[in-house]
């Protein structure tokens, strides 16, 4: 069942055109990773899904009502974490954290709110003024994870996290998943994408040029071997073999995913010492698209 | 649907009376302390009738009513139509300036700083941050009304009776609130909070000068401005209400306009176009001296122009008052030794060293520039190229001595090509010129002072407080006949008053000294403390 839907989603600011068609889906139980370069249309995205821009065209809905015109019915079961969390300086975190689950409407879950803030490691007597970044990111996550949303919007939410508290900020967000809930997560770390997604969405100058299960888009990628062989091999015949290098009797190279069976049934009759391979990484993945965007093909 | 828009506006007035939990108290406090000090220091100094008929004589000219607006009831001056005269135009320029500061933090600053978004992505209105704002001013206005109404009223002083008096705190109210409703419109309009206080306080400016020129030459021109609505209440005089009801249904409409704007408009936009930038930095952004005026450049400018606009303003009454003078006999007789000409270089003085605090607005907020930069972590930044601290703050105390430079220029040049222009030969241009550029030294204390607090770290709205002192001292000093040991607190006390008095080398030699005295202790504490984020 889909929690977050979005249909054909543009969005003008003046002549820019950032959104130009963004379809997206999120469905219940799910960890949706929403990846793309900087000023790809994220941000935006998300902005109109939580009903804070208004879409130039096209529809989006987050448990099946619109996100403009039924934003507040929407707001109350979901929780929200920017990239850049700014707080207001005279007020403790502890104020700030008791201040979001009021507006949220929901009693304030004690043990949850201490439980988080000794997780994360966060001192809420301290004034806002004094905190690092990451210690309001810690105060937005807090509050983010001590409701009891359905569905988690976090945009960039590690960005000035130390590891240890991105960790812990993983942990959570696996937590929520077991819980049954749902979370949009955009990002730029892959390596997080990869450990806490099923699904992701590419996205890039505006549009959804890739999106699935992390491993159906596997199969749109290469896998990296290294192999050592007693006899000499020539790929010139083979199609779907890239940056082949050879080392004595070593070789490494990449393999179309859809041709690795056509390519090892070739190997396999030269003898195989060793074998090695990588799965292919979201970040070639990503590379892949990126190149394509900074200027052709490699 | 409608209901929708405004949800949790209570839940965030109440984060807005937490956060401004002190600010709020403080205005208040100031605002009550001053008038129903004022009032009640009248009743003592200006006892008896002909005490305070000497009075209206004296402010009874178009130069003084340039300046503090129109008086009512000269001809049975009683306390409160005294008061009213001398003291509620320029508490209600103040408390346009609270309204500006206060509305644009709560709304534009707020939404640049993401704030708005945080909340607008929890289950709440639309519109609840800016109707939260614009509720809380109004309330916060109500108390200021009510207040000073039961106050002045409570000094039990005859001619301040029940109606006036709460009059009077109802127009101190009533313009706080209509200038609340202004700057919320502008906040819709620019897309900044820089904007959204710039254009607000060009409408502060501008009311008040309109005004002033009305009140000079022709009443109908007064109706023009905001301030001449509220005045026109003719307080403690013939008390009309109506100009407050008429004020507070035009709030009102421009509320709703603001409220439509906003909900029409994204978030982070403004309906106004802002530019697009260089892409390289011009060569003279490029040293740390260059690139910190270059970032006050359009302030600077703004300031400097809206100086030289007043400046031009009570230069040109100086003719009207020089003639208005002439014409009065009975004046001449009042003021046994004083000419016209004397009588009008008493208010230039007066003038110039209101124009000085003014120019040392925008000095101060050259300077205290620095701890923003600071609090957004670019100073560390910078220091960590190779820049030194001495070199880092100097360079913000240079900047601070050029805007002093340019804003006291402007003031000067504006005042003296008018005046000269109208009085013709019996005051010069450098005779008005040099009165108000003799502050010089003493802005430059002010710059010393405020470097002192950047090398502190902390406290840099003490300087602020400080200006305020100095106001009140050069406004009421004479008027609340304040002893030479509290006047002599202000460092603008220590200037001569160009042209009734001479200019002295050595007086501005020793308070250039003070200055730079207080420049380097800056320095030396900078040095030693914390650059905190
Ligand atoms: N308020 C705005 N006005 C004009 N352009 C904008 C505005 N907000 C975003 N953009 C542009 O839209 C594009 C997408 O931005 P954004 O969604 O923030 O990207 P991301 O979050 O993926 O880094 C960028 O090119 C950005 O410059
Ligand atoms: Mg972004």
């Amino acid at each position: 069942m889909s929690v977050l839907k979005a249909e054909g989603l543009t969005k003008k600011f003046g002549k820019v055109q950032a959104l130009k068609g963004v379809n997206l889906e999120v469905n219940e139980g799910e960890v949706f990773g929403f990846i793309g370069p900087n000023g790809a249309g994220k941000s935006t995205t998300i902005r109109i899904l939580l009903g804070i821009l208004q879409a130039t065209s096209g529809k989006a809905t987050i448990f099946g009502r619109d996100v403009w015109k039924e934003a507040v019915e929407i707001h109350k079961r979901i929780a929200y974490v920017p990239g850049d969390v700014n707080l207001w300086s005279n007020l403790t975190g502890g104020e700030v954290i008791d201040f979001f689950t009021e507006m949220r409407g929901a009693k304030l879950d004690l043990d949850r709110k201490e439980e988080l803030i000794e997780r994360f490691q966060l001192d809420p007597t301290k004034k806002c003024a004094t905190y690092s970044k990451g210690n309001r990111q810690k105060v937005a996550l807090v509050s983010a994870f001590a409701a009891d949303a359905d569905l988690y919007i976090l945009d960039e939410p590690t960005s000035g996290l130390d590891p240890l508290m991105e960790r812990v900020f993983q942990e959570c967000v696996l937590e929520a998943k077991r819980e049954g809930k749902s979370v949009l997560l955009s990002s730029h770390i892959l390596s997080e994408v990869e450990k806490l997604c099923d699904t992701v969405g590419i996205i890039r100058q505006g549009e959804i040029i890739e999106s699935g299960s992390l491993n159906d888009l596997r199969h749109l990628t290469r896998t990296t071997i290294v192999l050592e062989t007693k006899n000499e091999l020539s790929f010139d015949h083979l199609s779907g073999i890239h940056d082949v290098h050879k080392e004595g009797s070593t070789y490494q190279f990449q393999v179309d995913t859809e041709k690795l069976d056509e390519v090892m049934q070739y190997v396999s009759q030269a003898g195989v010492t060793k074998i090695e391979s990588a799965p292919p990484t979201l970040e070639d993945l990503f590379m892949r698209h990126y190149e394509g965007e900074a200027g052709g093909e490699k | 649907m409608v209901k929708q828009q405004f949800l949790q506006t209570g839940r965030l007035m109440r984060l807005i009376l937490r956060r401004d939990r002190l600010r709020l108290p403080i205005w208040l406090i100031g605002f009550l302390f001053v008038t129903i000090g004022t009032a009640a220091l009248f009743k003592g100094l200006y006892a008896s009738h002909e005490e305070r008929q000497q009075m209206a004589t004296t402010f009874d000219n178009p130069a003084v009513t340039a300046l503090i607006g129109p008086g009512y009831g000269l001809d049975h001056y009683t306390e409160g139509a005294m008061m009213a005269h001398q003291m509620l135009a320029m508490t209600l320029l103040i408390i346009a300036v609270m309204s500006v500061l206060l509305v644009v933090r709560h709304t534009r600053s707020e939404e640049e700083e993401g704030r708005v978004e945080l909340i607008r992505a929890l289950p709440s209105g639309r519109l609840s941050n800016l109707t939260s704002t614009l509720l809380v001013m109004a309330l916060t206005y109500l108390v200021l009304a009510l207040t000073t109404g039961i106050g002045l009223y409570s000094l039990g002083i005859e001619s301040m009776d029940l109606n006036g008096s709460m009059l009077y705190g109802a127009a101190l109210g009533i313009t706080g609130i209509f200038f609340a409703a202004t700057t919320a419109l502008f906040a819709q309009l620019a897309q900044t909070s820089k904007g959204a206080v710039g254009l607000s306080f060009l409408l502060v400016g501008l009311g008040y000068l309109i005004r002033a020129i009305g009140d000079v030459s022709n009443e109908t021109i007064s109706w023009f401005s905001p301030f001449g609505w509220v005045l026109g209440s003719e307080v403690y005089v013939n008390d009309y209400w109506w100009p407050i009801g008429m004020t507070l249904i035009v709030s009102l409409i421009v509320a709703a306009v603001a409220l439509y704007l906003n909900s029409i408009r994204d978030l982070d936009a403004g309906f106004l176009p802002t530019r697009g930038g260089r892409r390289h930095a011009t060569a003279w952004s490029r040293s740390h001296l260059g690139l910190t005026l270059r970032l006050q450049k359009t302030s600077i400018i703004s300031w400097a122009v809206v100086i030289f606009i007043f400046g031009a303003t009570y230069g040109s009454v100086l003719g009207d008052t020089e003639t208005y003078f002439a014409e009065i006999e009975i004046m001449k007789e009042v003021m046994a030794n004083q000419d016209g000409i004397s009588m009008t270089l008493q208010f230039v003085t007066m003038v110039a060293a209101i124009m000085a605090v003014l120019s040392t607005i925008p000095v101060i907020m050259a300077i205290n520039k620095m701890k923003k930069e600071e609090k957004r972590n670019r100073t560390e930044q910078i220091l960590a190229t190779a820049m030194s601290r001495y070199k880092f703050l100097g360079n913000y105390i240079l900047v601070a001595i050029i805007t002093s430079i340019i804003t006291l220029g402007a003031g000067a040049l504006g005042l003296s090509a008018a005046g000269a222009a109208v009085v013709e030969g019996d005051i010069t241009f450098m005779e008005l010129f040099n009165a108000i550029m003799i502050f010089l030294p003493a802005t430059w204390v002010m710059v010393g002072l405020a470097a002192v607090f950047m090398g502190l770290g902390r406290m840099n709205g003490l300087p602020w407080l400080y200006l305020g002192f100095v106001f009140i001292v050069i406004y009421l000093g004479d008027l609340l006949q304040m002893s030479d040991a509290v006047r002599n607190l202000s460092v603008f006390e220590h200037v001569n008053s160009i042209p009734l008095e001479d200019f002295e080398l050595i007086q501005s030699l020793v308070l250039s000294v003070i200055a730079a005295g207080l420049m380097l202790v800056g320095l030396a504490l900078y040095r030693r403390r914390d650059v905190t984020g």
